[in-house]
């Protein structure tokens, strides 16, 4: 896998934590873990959860508790295999 | 004119406008009594009981104007013999229309006119369309007494300077309808008559030809023109049309309608159609004139294949080439997996089409990679109003703008972008509307004939959304918030944390002054202006949503208009301008990767429940891929096969040689287009398009508009989108079978609560419908958020202003905005392939004065154009439309490659590109730059093996 496609997924991340920021922590976290788990296809959210267990560097604290909230239950197998 | 369509609609000229008035009058014309509102002429009103009093200079297009003399009536108990068209009908009123002395009257003025008047009718290009022969034969003229060889203008040279249109004055009546249509219709004020009495003649601007006057080629002249001496170039060549298809317009999203006028399956004219709601007979010169395209000789015709983007391409059937792609894309799956495909849909296409699309990959390939080019301009429209308001779209209609008493236009050019609805702007502000525009650019309606802007916030690109609070920190902290509108409509509590937000001190416009680089008191003024109203209404555009905080600066908006209470009502609103004409349609549809029709996400059981039931297939609850993402995937090695309907992803999409990367990594690249794009130069797979002259469908226009897009000629390469995406999802195991495109408009009804009233049979009977239309609304919805918002309470949401990581800097110290001029379109697949060339044959690069001579830069040198993507070089212009700090170009060309050198940032919340903003340095240059150089490369392999398919 490319690093400069986690980077790119990392930038994502931030960029939408640095614009619920200006809400109070819990509801940031929440709100950019939601829009995370709306807008990223499975393949990205795999990638991200997998860069979170290198620690996730990068990544703003809120962004961070937000991956890890969005992230970490999507199954590492993200390419899906053959027909339906 | 009277035209005669083929769609059985007759088009009456009643002569002059259409008045409304609470106070009805009722009089009696040749006997018969009629009922008008007060205001209405006697002509308008003989015209409405059936009698068509003659006449030349008045057309209902235009105020009355009283010049001809031909339309004189009596009226009993009054002496002499009016103008009807200047005369008021009033109560009691017994007119006659028809009587001896008239009669006499009439023939004499038209007397004066034919003896001044080449008498070749028989061979003029106006036969048959003509009103002065008209009028000859109305009143009844047979012979001149004058005789013909008095002084005369038939010796005047012809004016053929404009590719669309001739003058010629020896035709010209003097009838002043064409200066008055120049400047009441278009606004542009181009035209003048000059001297007087007999030598007055028809010029345009200071002794200059059309082509180098102010005229920007609109068609209103000619439209109104009675006689011969405004003509299309097309009627003067080909004659006359035998029948007309009514039609909406295939380029931007005012989303025209038109009458395409036709000799057999040649258009010979596009007339803008007068009962077309969005444009109400107007047009620009792109979509008047601009439909050259739609036959050029570079329209590609039959299915191709290569099996490396390197080999020389090769015509094949329409079987062969759709079996090729069945087979890739399921051996594609097989190997990659089910994610490893999708699809991209166009602005560009119909509704019907784009739904199938979406509906292929979602119930044939089983995944969600399904995206539309409105990810790359107004996806944040979207994100943000829905959040804020409760529905995706514009909040009015076009005639909306006609009550509006401020006007604010953000980070849009309607009079280069949105011609004909700039048009009703520049109208309204005519007629006293106040104009507040912000634009890091002086745009052309900042100053322009009779519309001068009260305040230009020319702010650095990039700082939307401080001013946006700015404004709001003065609504707020200058008590000028609309609490009675706030308490009734919205979330109090949310209002509150929004309040107490926008009144910091960061918000002050002193503070954002040294951010945005607007002047406080500017910013001060233009916000109580705003909020003073009473109808203020914002009307935006790309300006302001590609951007880092696109959806962040439409949120600020709707939070802006909901503080002041300009919501749901006529004049008030937030607008967004669309750029292509299918944006807001391609998103209604269900194009974008994570919801169905309607904008409904892909996780809602409901909504998935209702699709697998009605498609027959189980769907997939998580989102797809964006385009962005697509290409990431595909550099990681996910992501095999794409199909691009009608997009130019190469040529459109930020940071070209990233894009170009993700699709030199896929496998199975299919293009289905007009022309060989730019994206077809990787591409595996050429399917060949239907323009729209060539099909059935609709469109939505920037006001939510399904508007009909007709039939007028056969598809040139046999089969339309609609006919290959059937027969590709059958061939892909999932059979798609439709007999029209009403049947699709039919299932989308169906399966979309807000189009569940829509169908074709109803737009024939009403023209155009404005969704949500449904039970509620059965004939559509002008304007939205009547009485309470879509979403219930509108929701004030907080907006920070996060600067881009985009920034300037030594290496980079100048910040490069990008637009659009009118006589091209989008990335000028079209309008490059037609005469518009003339106006503008490259893109060029706007630079200060102060900029330039501090890099030796002078007026058409060429300059290197550099930022950390990429670098590309085109021709200086020097000019004071920008400020120093900030260049900007066009896009219309692919040469000029202005996305090599954009970033791949983009919109947090939609990944909408931030093609805005970018940090670049210019400097001189005697040569392409090397992106260029590998472009003429791939332009060279571009070959057609033409050996023809079985
Ligand atoms: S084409 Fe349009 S802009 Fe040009 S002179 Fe005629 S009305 Fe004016
Ligand atoms: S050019 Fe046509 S519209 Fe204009 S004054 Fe002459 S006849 Fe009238
Ligand atoms: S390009 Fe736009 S404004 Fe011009 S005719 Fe077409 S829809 Fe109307
Ligand atoms: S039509 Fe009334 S004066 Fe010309």
């Amino acid at each position: 896998m490319s690093s400069s496609t986690t980077d790119t997924l990392v930038r994502m991340a931030n960029d939408i934590s640095n614009f619920f920021r200006i809400q109070p922590e819990d509801q940031a976290v929440a709100g950019t873990a939601d829009h995370i788990r709306r807008y990223w296809e499975p393949r990205m959210r795999a990638k991200m959860a997998e860069h979170l267990t290198h620690g996730g560097s990068g990544l703003n604290a809120i962004a961070l508790k937000a991956c890890e909230r969005a992230c970490k239950s999507v199954s590492s197998a993200p390419i899906y295999r053959g027909g339906t | 004119m009277s035209l005669h369509t083929g769609n059985g609609f007759e088009v009456i000229d009643r002569g002059t406008p259409e008045r409304k008035s609470e106070k009805q009058v009722t009089l009696e014309i040749d006997g018969q009594s009629v009922t008008v509102p007060a205001g209405t002429s006697i002509m308008h009103a003989a015209s409405l009981a059936g009698i068509q009093v003659p006449k030349l200079c008045a057309t209902d297009s235009l105020e009355p104007f009283g010049s001809c003399r031909l339309c004189l009536v009596e009226i009993a108990g009054r002496n002499g013999t009016p103008a009807s068209c200047t005369t008021p009908a009033e109560s009691g009123m017994r007119v006659s229309t028809q009587t001896d002395r008239l009669a006499r009257l009439r023939r004499g003025v038209m007397e004066l006119y034919i003896s001044d008047h080449p008498l070749d009718c028989l061979t003029c290009s106006a036969n048959g369309d003509c009103e002065l022969q008209d009028m000859a034969g109305a009143v009844g003229l047979r012979d001149v007494r004058y005789g013909y060889d008095g002084e005369n203008h038939l010796d005047a040279v012809k004016d053929e300077s404009n590719p669309y249109f001739t003058f010629d004055p020896a035709r010209c009546i003097v009838c002043s309808r064409c200066v008055r249509a120049c400047e009441e219709v278009q606004g542009t004020f181009a035209l003048t008559i000059d001297g007087r009495g007999f030598a007055s003649v028809v010029s345009a601007g200071m002794n200059e030809d059309f082509l180098d006057s102010e005229c920007v080629s609109c068609g209103a002249c000619v439209q109104a023109c009675p006689t011969a001496s405004l003509i299309e170039k097309t009627i003067v060549q080909h004659g006359q049309p035998q029948r007309s298809v009514i039609t909406t317009c295939a380029y931007c999203g005012v989303g025209c309608s038109f009458e395409a006028e036709l000799q057999g399956n040649s258009v010979v004219r596009m007339t803008p159609y007068k009962d077309g709601k969005a444009n109400h007979g107007h047009s620009c010169v792109k979509g008047r004139f601009a439909w050259g395209y739609a036959t050029h000789k570079e329209r590609i015709t039959k299915p191709m294949l290569r099996s490396s983007p390197k080999e020389a391409w090769r015509e094949v059937t329409w079987d062969e080439a759709l079996d090729h792609v069945a087979s890739e894309f399921k051996r594609i799956q097989a190997k990659y997996g089910r994610g490893a495909i999708g699809g991209i849909t166009s602005s560009r296409c119909t509704n019907e089409e784009t739904y199938l699309v979406q509906k292929m990959i979602r119930a044939a390939f089983h995944n969600n990679n399904v995206d539309t080019c409105a990810r790359v301009c107004h996806s944040p429209t979207g994100y943000g109003l829905k959040t804020t308001l409760g529905t995706s779209a514009g909040t009015q209609d076009f005639d909306s703008v006609n009550e509006a008493d401020l006007i604010m236009v953000i980070g849009a050019n309607p009079t280069d972008a949105h011609p004909v609805f700039a048009s009703r702007m520049k109208r309204r502000i005519r007629e006293g509307a106040k104009l507040i525009v912000i634009d890091p650019r002086q745009i052309d309606l900042v100053r322009t004939p009779h519309v001068a802007a009260m305040h230009h916030l020319q702010l650095l690109p990039g700082s939307n959304v401080a001013v946006a609070n700015a404004l709001a920190h003065v609504v707020v902290t200058e008590g000028l918030v609309n609490t009675k509108f706030i308490s009734e409509r919205c979330d109090p509590t949310e209002f509150e944390a929004w309040a107490q937000f926008v009144s910091r001190e960061e918000n002050s416009p002193e503070h954002v002054e040294k951010i945005s680089g607007v002047p406080a008191p500017e910013l001060r003024a233009a916000a109580r202006l705003y909020a003073k109203g009473p109808n203020s209404a914002i009307y935006y555009g790309l300006g302001v949503t590609e951007h880092s905080q696109g959806s962040t600066m439409v949120i600020a908006m709707a939070n802006l208009a909901m503080a002041t209470g300009n919501f749901g009502r006529n004049g008030v609103g937030v607008n967004p301008l669309r750029g292509q004409n299918n944006v807001q349609g391609s998103c209604d549809m269900g194009s974008f990767p994570h919801e169905f029709s309607g904008y409904r996400h892909v996780s809602e059981d409901a909504t998935r429940a209702l699709f697998e039931s009605a498609w027959g297939v189980p769907l997939d609850p998580e989102p797809g891929l964006r385009i962005p993402n697509m290409f990431d995937a595909a550099v990681d090695g996910t992501f095999k096969g794409l199909y691009v309907q009608g997009e130019d992803i190469v040529q459109s999409d930020p940071n070209t040689q990233h894009v170009a990367a993700g699709l030199e990594a896929m496998e199975c690249i299919v293009v289905h287009d007009l022309f060989l794009n730019e994206t077809a130069a990787y591409a595996h797979v050429f399917l060949p398009g239907a323009s729209f002259l060539e099909k059935d469908g609709t469109f939505t226009n920037a006001e939510r508009r399904l508007g009909r897009v007709r039939k007028a000629i056969p598809p040139m390469a046999g089969m339309t989108e609609l006919d290959v995406i059937c027969k590709l999802s059958t061939l892909f195991g999932y059979p798609m079978h439709y007999n029209h495109a009403s049947e699709v408009m039919d299932e989308i009804a169906r399966v979309t609560p807000t189009f569940a009233g829509v169908s074709f049979a109803k737009l024939d009977e009403l023209g155009s419908v404005q969704w949500p239309c449904n039970e509620k609304a059965p004939e559509g919805t002008p304007v939205m958020h009547i009485g309470s918002f879509v979403r219930g309470k509108g929701r004030f949401v907080l907006t920070e202003y996060v600067p881009t990581d985009e920034r300037t800097g030594p290496r980079f110290p100048l910040l490069l905005t990008t637009g659009r001029i009118l006589s091209q379109y989008n990335v000028g697949a079209q309008t490059r392939r037609t005469p518009n060339i003339v106006w503008h044959d490259e893109d060029v690069l706007e630079i200060h004065p102060h900029d330039a001579e501090n890099r030796g830069i002078r007026e058409g040198d060429r300059v290197a154009l550099v930022s950390r993507s990429g670098e590309t070089s085109m021709r200086a212009h020097i000019t004071e439309r920008v400020q120093p700090g900030v260049v900007y170009t066009t896009f219309h060309h692919p040469e000029s490659g202005a996305n090599v050198v954009t970033t791949d940032y983009t919109d947090w919340a939609t990944g909408c590109p931030e093609y805005k903003v970018t940090a670049v340095e210019v400097r001189l240059t005697n040569h392409e730059s090397s992106w260029q150089e590998r472009l003429d490369h791939l332009h060279r392999i571009q070959r057609i093996e033409t050996v023809a398919a079985e």
